[in-house]
């Protein structure tokens, strides 16, 4: 029982004449700009609606920001007034501190793009997914084994930077892959639907890392508590602006994830192993027909996207951390998922939205000094610019845009 | 010409199905070497399992086995499995054969693991049973939503906020209000899932992804911003105490694993067969399944899919807030940030596990209640095994049991598409 | 009871397609609703049963008007229909089907199906509908289960039935059944639309026909004295040729040998069961047979998407038994798939990305990995052109086009490579007359350029028109072989039923 063929769409459309389709006067700009962002739709949908769902998040943001505080809350009984203006006071440090931690200086600057760089690169790797109709939420676990693996590679090795660095990069690439591949196989092969598989995937990495940061090969001599050995100098990513401060922590990984972005673009739009993957995403019975193997793409989407979670982890490892510690990843990986709705699934998109991200989690910092306002209301906010970037309508109703894409399907259910 | 006899259809076995049979031959080979090589040599000592639980009405004296026999035994069952397997097949009761050698396998390994010394099984067990009341919750609401095509991700993000408002309200207001107050904010988190998914036709999954990753945050922020400073007034609940029940409680063995708890697993008890009752056996349930499996039909004939889906996944969200209000209220006592754990992600493995059925869900949380049991359990043993490895165990078990029987359990026909009147 | 619609106007964005339509229905007559796909017949229903509204116009019951807001109300104002599709949950035993939403119930809402199966039977033997009340859909043959419908109907207490095509699933054996049950409804008083696109049933059954086309009724039409050339005009605008203009076969060397096939359905049952035959080059071969004989499985194993458990397929004489889809495309064979939405096209990809979706891997359209878009644009504004697919643009998301034009892609996409073999599942299906004559006309000329051509239909009458040679499938086995010029759809008919000769 095909439902499809019951709508308007199929069964009583008028044929013969084309009725809902753009004029055939399409102008070759806008068609260069669907081709740019992967979507059709004008600019309303793909600049305003994100641009509108940061904001309104921001404010929901702040609404939360005012009812947390409980001697606040105690205030408005007394004396509204003044309740009134330091909430508004809360809230602008809170805001002020957000933005000067992020862009206010070059310290900011460089903190935001340091955190952009795993961001990035972990919100490919679910992006790339998404258009391949798979949903990897285990960046995170993606991002530890890879990064332990780049860890290893960075200690024990004694070689020249300039096989030792691009070891220790590729090497987290693999670590991710392998851990993303195994679900992709696992999907392809046997029907596990990867948003459990990655999840669990996730955990038993977390374990892992917890176990392995206590064995002697890894663990840092004469320290009781789960610690690594040192990255050699030599598997270090460079800092890109230690001439202004050493104390500046941007580095050459920013480079990996530009670089990583524009080999995701060119793979997906480029070449015939992304045409497969968008294919098979669109409609896997159709990319069966076509002679497109399925199986292998998936294994092959969910490897690709792993070794970008792995190298999110390694850009951590290599050029931020140094060693690693319980939770390196910080739940970047969770982080990527908001990031690449918000990026529209596309990896210059994702660049973007990883600069945001990058700024909100910089800043964040600088907020909770600034107003004690905990870092955690980032992925508040995160979470709410998701909701609105996914319910375009929400945003229509709101404020009134006219023409907003519909929410698209990405992913499939249980049934295979 | 004559008309052709109607004969029913024949039944073969496709090549693919041979494959998997062989290959869990195969498996049930390796398994025997594994526990032969790992688990009987160079194991000695005998391995004390106790069956009573301190405070029994009745006696019964420990179960003492040699682990290294305990292990040949189990090789051999093993290996005879995987001949008849490989050689004439189990047909339909393939996958109870393969249960029936899990349960072999995770005896031998708790046999292997106490030679020399002495594991109480019942206790073991009693924990298994603790252990799956979240996983159980988890599940239920999965059910819940799902027999209405609703795929609901945020189940784990529902339990976590339950447990947050299970402590926060419980330790301002007492546990009862902690319970109530759990189930509400379940419902309030299924309602946002329900509008995105219904109303606004949003990607299920991502809708509930995003529930998760709100849940979490606003979970954490608040624990940084109100609970740390006044975890003594405000995070420090007071839990529901076990109480056996009158002569059920008494059976040996039985008794303590199963009816000797708090208030969680007895509504545990409860809430599973409302739900199958209510799903198999009324109207309500008729309609909801109808709803799950062909919308449009449903829709035909008069039914408000929206509203029965609108209702099912509160219900079913209030059922995961109930379940996260365990880890607080009926448990730890406090909150912590992400003590779920990913218990609502195996909650989901546990439903389709369970197909879909609330007594199947049940079981299926029994097992990951097991593996989660483990580490408590073991850790006093001093096994070669690391505590982490033991602590992958839940989800380790979670994915091969995803992997095992997903595609061949069948999910309600239209679970996870958003239903377009017109 | 006497039913009327008046003016009623329904558009969705961009198509208008229901224009200012007048119907009338009383109790005991058999009012046949004939157009062709496409014309609005469907929709001027689902705003009759309440589940579209009309942009305009009302619906009368008795002269009374009705709000419908849901099906809920027609059921209520004594509207009864039976889907094309039919809406019935698999799962569920026929007895829970026919019960869905009005269900008999003791205390606090618990079901009471002895109720219910009593019901059924009572209705079963009322109408001569014989059906068992626990059965579960899903293993009914789709005969039995429009009869379920119908119970369905028949519970409710409709006085007025809508059939929505009804016969398109059925036998013609099991059509003329249906007849008679239609009948024998309409002689217990109740009204019946009949809605379908076949000029020979609605010529038989109805005792009124009103014509449908492109949204609006544009004539009446007596069955008695109507002739089927002047139906079938009304119907479409247009004179129509009916047959199909073809030369005489002139058959070559075999192409497609296929020895004692079996083949498995994903339940495990043999539905192709030990099926032999040939097709030369230069002749097309029809397979006939009644939806889920097995022409599935069978067109999935000839072009690889399913494991022949056991037997042979050659290809010029190479086995091909084994081999995956792409290496089947690879040796020069065409596939048009049967459901065109769901395997034949990837409706979020552009119209050119959709006509390289089987040849994107290889030279012209890519080098190594890399796609070359130059070409594969070429490609599809050259397509486009010759094979008249009305697209605003080759840039423009497949998934916009009509039906046909969207078969056209399909169609373009599969015979502009040069083939040896062509099958083809259900190609016009769903279409208008125009793209049906289009693209049997391709397939013709594909014959007579030197193809081989299988061509799966459930429609008879497209297999007689088309083949130079029919077989007859019947759970999984061909039961008979005929010239079209030897046979007629009667006797076919009874082979697709499974009658076979002694």
């Amino acid at each position: 029982m095909n439902d499809e063929n019951t709508g308007p769409e199929a069964e009583d459309r008028v044929t013969g004449e084309e009725v809902d389709t753009e004029p055939a006067s399409n102008g070759p700009d806008r068609r260069i700009w669907a081709r740019i962002t992967g979507a059709e739709g004008d600019w309303r949908s793909q600049v305003l609606v994100p641009v509108l769902a940061v904001f309104t998040a921001l404010v929901i943001g702040a609404v939360i920001i005012a009812v947390s505080d409980v001697d606040l809350l105690g205030l408005w009984g007394d004396d509204a007034g003044e309740a009134f203006r330091q909430t508004l006071a809360r809230i602008g440090d809170a805001y002020g501190g957000l933005f000067k931690g992020a862009f206010g200086s070059v310290r900011g600057v460089s903190e935001t793009f340091t955190w952009a760089t795993p961001l990035i690169l972990a919100g490919l790797s679910v992006a790339i997914g998404f258009r391949a109709g798979l949903f990897n939420i285990g960046a995170e676990g993606q991002m530890l084994m890879g990064g332990m693996l780049a860890l290893v590679i960075g200690f024990q090795l004694n070689v020249t930077i300039w096989l030792h660095l691009p070891l220790a990069i590729l090497g987290g690439f693999i670590g991710g892959a392998i851990w993303g591949g195994i679900p992709g196989w696992l999907r392809a092969r046997t029907g596990a639907h990867e948003v459990i598989t990655t999840i669990m995937f996730n955990w038993i990495a977390i374990r892992f890392v917890d176990y392995a940061l206590k064995t002697t090969f890894i663990q840092r001599e004469g320290r009781p508590d789960r610690i690594s050995k040192d990255v050699l100098e030599s598997a270090r990513l460079p800092k890109l602006l230690s001439w202004i401060d050493p104390q500046y922590r941007l580095n050459a990984g920013i480079i990996v994830a530009l670089l990583a972005a524009w080999g995701v673009y060119w793979l997906l739009f480029k070449s015939t192993v992304g045409f497969e993957f968008r294919a098979v995403g669109a409609n896997p019975d159709g990319a069966r027909y076509a002679g497109m193997n399925v199986t292998r793409a998936y294994i092959l989407v969910m490897a690709v996207a792993g070794g970008l979670g792995g190298l999110a982890g390694s850009t951590q490892i290599l050029g931020v951390l140094g060693n690693a510690t319980p939770g390196f990843s910080a739940n970047l990986g969770f982080d990527a998922i908001a990031l690449a709705l918000l990026g529209r699934s596309h990896p210059f998109g994702v660049v973007l939205a990883g600069i945001l991200f990058g700024a909100l989690r910089a800043g964040g910092q600088q907020m909770q000094v600034a107003s004690d306002v905990g870092i955690d209301l980032i992925l508040v906010i995160q979470a709410l610019i998701v909701v609105f970037i996914a319910a375009p309508e929400l945003i229509r109703a709101i404020f009134r845009v006219r023409a907003v894409k519909a929410a698209e399907q990405i992913t499939r259910g249980w049934a295979t | 010409m004559t008309a052709a006899t109607a004969t029913a259809p024949r039944v073969l076995r496709s090549p693919a199905e041979i494959r998997r049979s062989r290959i869990i031959g195969i498996i049930y080979l390796m398994l025997a070497a594994f526990v032969l090589v790992v688990f009987a040599m160079g194991t000695e000592g005998d391995a004390t399992f106790k069956l009573a639980a301190t405070g029994d009405r009745f006696e019964i004296p420990d179960l003492v086995l040699s682990a290294a026999g305990l292990s040949y035994v189990a090789a051999a069952f093993l290996a005879f499995l995987g001949g008849i397997q490989l050689t004439r097949g189990f047909g339909k009761a393939t996958n109870i054969i393969l249960g029936l050698a899990m349960a072999v396998i995770a005896f031998t390994f708790l046999g292997w693991a106490a030679a020399g010394k002495s594991l109480s099984l019942v206790g073991m067990l009693q924990l298994t049973v603790v252990k799956s009341v979240p996983i159980t919750f988890g599940a239920l609401s999965g059910v819940m939503c799902e027999r209405v095509a609703v795929i609901n991700i945020g189940i784990e993000g529902m339990l976590l906020s339950g447990a947050f408002l299970g402590a926060l309200i419980g330790s301002v207001a007492g546990p009862w209000m902690g319970i109530l107050a759990g189930i509400l904010v379940g419902g309030l988190l299924a309602f946002a899932l329900a509008v995105l998914a219904i109303k606004y036709r949003v990607d299920q999954i991502i809708a509930g992804v995003v529930i998760n990753i709100f849940a979490l945050g606003i979970t954490s922020y608040l624990t940084s911003s109100i609970l740390v400073e006044n975890s003594d007034t405000l995070n420090r609940v007071d839990i529901f105490r076990a109480w056996k029940v009158p002569l059920l409680g008494d059976i040996p063995f039985i008794g303590p694993i199963f009816f000797n708890h708090n208030f969680f697993v007895y509504g545990m008890y409860v809430l599973v067969a409302v739900i199958a009752f209510a799903l198999f056996k009324t109207r309500w349930g008729l309609r909801s399944r109808a709803v799950g499996e062909h919308p449009k039909a449903a829709d035909t004939l008069g039914i408000n899919v929206f509203r029965f889906r609108y209702l099912n996944v509160i219900l079913g969200g209030m059922i995961a807030g109930f379940g996260g209000a365990y880890f607080t209220v009926g448990s730890a006592g406090a909150f912590d940030e992400n003590m779920s754990a990913g218990r609502g992600f195996i909650g989901l493995a546990a439903m389709i596990f369970g197909r879909w059925h609330p007594v199947g869900a049940l079981g299926a949380a029994l097992v990951f209640g097991f593996a989660d049991s483990l580490q408590a359990k073991l850790a006093i043993l001093q096994t070669p095994i690391p505590g982490e490895f033991l602590l992958m165990a839940p989800y380790i078990v979670t994915v091969i049991v995803v992997a095992g029987v997903v595609g061949r359990a069948r999910p309600p026909a239209a679970d996870g598409q958003p239903y377009v009147k017109e | 009871m006497e039913l009327e619609l008046k003016g009623i106007t329904k558009r969705f964005p961009g198509v208008l397609a229901n224009d200012r339509v007048n119907l009338e229905i009383k109790s005991g007559e058999i009012l046949g609703l004939l157009g062709e796909n496409g014309a609005g017949k469907t929709t001027l229903m689902n705003i009759l049963y309440g589940l579209y509204s009309a942009t305009e116009g009302d619906i009368l019951i008795d002269g009374r008007v009705q709000d419908f807001q849901s099906p809920g109300d027609a059921i209520a104002a004594g509207i009864g229909m039976v889907h094309q599709h039919f809406m019935l949950v698999p799962v569920f035993s026929v007895a829970e089907n026919v019960v869905l939403g009005v269900e008999p119930t003791r205390a606090a809402g618990i079901l009471n199906m002895e109720e219910a199966r009593r019901d059924v039977r009572q209705i079963s033997a009322k109408y001569g509908l014989e059906v068992d009340p626990d059965a579960v859909i899903e293993d009914l043959p789709v005969g039995i289960q429009q009869r379920v419908e119908i119970i369905k109907v028949l519970f409710r207490q409709a006085e007025i039935i809508v059939f929505d095509e009804p016969t398109a699933v059925l036998t013609p054996q099991e059509v003329e059944e249906f007849f008679g049950i239609v009948r024998s409804l309409r002689d217990a008083g109740k009204g019946i639309i009949f809605i379908t696109h076949k000029l020979d049933e609605i010529r038989e059954v109805a005792d009124r026909i009103n014509v449908l086309r492109r949204g609006r009724i544009v004539g009446e039409a007596d069955p008695k004295v109507v002739g089927k050339e002047e139906l079938a005009e009304l119907m479409v605008g247009r004179p129509v040729e009916l047959v199909v203009a073809k030369e005489e076969a002139n058959p070559g060397a075999p192409v497609l040998e296929v020895e004692d096939l079996v083949v498995l359905d994903d339940r495990n049952h043999p539905n192709v069961d030990g099926v032999s035959f040939t097709v030369h080059a230069g002749e097309i071969v029809g397979i006939a047979g009644v939806q889920g004989n097995g022409q599935t499985e069978l067109v999935e194993a000839l072009t690889g998407l399913r494991t022949a458990l056991s037997g042979v397929v050659r290809l010029s004489g190479e086995v091909v038994t084994d081999d995956t889809p792409r290496e089947i495309h690879r040796k020069s064979v065409a596939h048009v798939p049967e459901d065109r939405q769901r395997s034949g096209l990837v409706l979020t990809f552009t119209v050119a990305e959709n006509l390289v979706l089987d040849s994107y891997y290889d030279e012209p359209f890519s080098r190594g990995v890399v796609m070359d878009w130059g070409r594969t644009r070429e490609n599809a504004r050259a397509l486009v052109e010759e094979y008249d697919v009305r697209t605003p643009s080759i840039e423009v998301e497949v998934r916009n086009l009509s039906g046909g034009n969207q078969q056209k892609v399909i169609v373009a996409r599969e015979f502009s490579r040069d083939v040896k073999f062509t099958v083809a599942s259900q190609p016009t299906r769903g279409l208008d007359v125009g793209s049906i004559e289009y693209i049997h006309e391709r397939i013709v000329k594909e014959r007579d350029a030197g193809g081989a051509i299988l061509i799966v239909s459930t429609e008879l009458d497209e297999v007689m028109a088309l083949s130079d040679r029919i077989l007859v499938m019947y759970r999984g086995k061909i039961v008979a072989e005929r010239r079209p010029d030897e046979t007629d759809t009667t006797k076919l008919g009874l082979f697709m039923a499974g009658v076979t000769e002694t």
